[in-house]
């Protein structure tokens, strides 16, 4: 037996999973996904080994085919010998705080894949830490060094599309005969989506669909000057048809970001401040609420505003002030 | 903020067993009780559980069966757990067992097993009280 010096217990964290350790990776997502101190440190030493990995963003409504879709791109990407991270990310329960991520049971044909890492995630959407984690998560993933990293999320909140914000490219999945939802995810969408894909597009209704969504783009057209306007595609992600010309557009709009650094940084200087802004937002919340929380003054104004002894916007000012003293401003 | 850990369970169904809504229902027992669960669906082999267990650095694997091969299957996870350095993920089995496997199914390091008629409640509750997350 020989000694090893440099053992691999005496390797941080941070190397093992530039090296691609599976256990260290997983138990650091798991880490900052639990907010343990400990991880935060850790994503600060793996910063210097991302920015490497493609960041694709898959968002749309229940029930599109998403994960089927995820799973076809992978199987793609993988015969084009690229490695492979996903996080498929599900909705947290606000009754029991538990969640079901099933996402998984459509992409299991890639688990033996040792180019492929498969996590799901919950959204844990209680008091934000949304894009933290799924952020903290694509850091660990582009660390390990895959060279694409597969977003999957529920697009049916302004959070789920704020997760996609972190994408580089991201895919909005509509299936035919969407009608008016189409209108109720207008807002949301217009502004994150970079290709349109129109899944099940064997159903009644697809052609329909596609001039829809092509008819808001249109209305849209002075976005688009200049810039990347929107593709719309159409696929049957379970026949594994229309998943090639998907990962073409996406090539092609790599590409585009690309072509001018100019446009390169405008838009990566746009992503760092708002994930930036996310952070701090959230450490806020999270600091400042749990201080108060714990010392049982939130439970007392909350219990005064609901006795109607005070007003929400007295109560608010109060806790805020406390804070911040009047040295602070 | 101080927040505990949730608890994180990877529910399967090795082998050709077809059925799955036992593990359905215990699925959402589990999440109700406030768990994430990672479902992996249908005919998995002990190798596709470990790995997706690894991957998603669940607490418990929890193993359904109804169709009789829980004698080879079972013990091959607890097996494939040691050998990738990661038994301490606790397993579980559910389903249907004659009475007589139970105690070698134990033996080979299955923590417990549910039989028909356990109330989800104890399922649960069980969970809470055995397994620690995020433990190793």
């Amino acid at each position: 037996m020989t000694l090893d010096i440099l053992g691999t217990s005496k390797m941080s964290i941070a190397d093992k999973i530039a090296a691609g350790d599976i256990r260290a990776v997983a138990r650091l997502i798991r880490d900052i996904d639990d907010m343990v101190p400990e991880a935060r440190e850790v994503l600060k030493d793996l910063y210097p080994f991302t920015g490497r990995a493609y960041v694709v963003g898959i968002t749309g409504a229940p029930g599109v085919g998403k994960s089927t879709l995820v799973d076809q791109m992978v199987a793609h990407l993988r015969k084009a010998e690229k490695t492979v991270g996903v996080l498929a990310v599900d909705p947290t329960s606000p009754f029991s705080g538990g969640a079901i991520l099933g996402d998984r049971v459509r992409m299991q044909r890639h688990s033996m894949d040792e180019g492929v890492f498969i996590r799901s995630m919950a959204t844990r959407g209680y008091f934000g830490g949304l894009t933290q984690s799924t952020k903290g998560a694509i850091d660990v993933l582009d660390a390990m060094g895959k060279d694409f990293i597969l977003v999957e999320t529920v697009g049916v909140g302004q959070d789920e599309i704020d997760i996609v914000r972190s994408a580089d490219t991201t895919l909005i999945v509509l299936i035919p005969g969407m009608g008016d939802d189409i209108q109720a995810l207008k807002a949301g969408i217009l502004e994150v989506g970079d290709i349109f894909v129109i899944n099940k597009a064997d159903r009644e209704g697809a052609d329909r669909t596609v001039s829809d969504i092509r008819l808001m783009i249109e209305m849209d057209e002075k976005r688009y000057e200049n810039g990347w306007k929107p593709p719309i595609l159409t696929a049957q992600a379970v026949f594994d048809k229309g998943i090639k010309e998907i990962l073409d557009e996406v090539e092609k709009h790599a590409t585009y970001l690309r072509s001018s650094t100019e446009r390169q940084s405008g838009i990566k200087y746009e992503k760092v401040r708002n994930e930036l802004a996310e952070m701090i937002k959230d450490r806020i919340v999270r600091d400042v609420l749990s201080d108060f929380i714990q010392s049982g003054e939130f439970e007392d104004a909350v219990q005064l505003v609901f006795q109607r002894k005070l007003d929400p916007y007295t109560a608010c000012d109060n806790i805020v002030s406390k804070k911040l003293k009047p040295g602070d401003k | 903020m101080n927040q505990k850990r949730k608890i994180r369970v990877l529910v399967a169904k090795p082998g050709l067993d077809g059925h799955d809504r036992g593990a359905r229902i215990i699925a959402r027992a589990y999440r109700d009780g406030g768990f994430e669960v990672v479902y992996s669906g249908l005919h998995q082999t002990p190798e596709e559980i470990v790995q997706a267990a690894i991957q998603e650095d669940v607490d418990m694997i929890g193993l359904s069966s109804l169709a009789g091969a829980h004698m080879y299957l079972f013990p091959r996870v607890v097996e494939l757990l040691k050998e990738k350095g990661a038994d301490d993920i606790v397993v579980c089995g559910g389903g249907i067992f004659p009475e007589e496997d139970i105690p070698q199914l134990k033996k080979a390091g299955i923590k417990e097993i549910f039989t028909p008629g356990t109330p989800l409640t104890e399922v649960v509750n069980w969970v809470k009280e055995n397994v620690e997350p995020g433990s190793s």
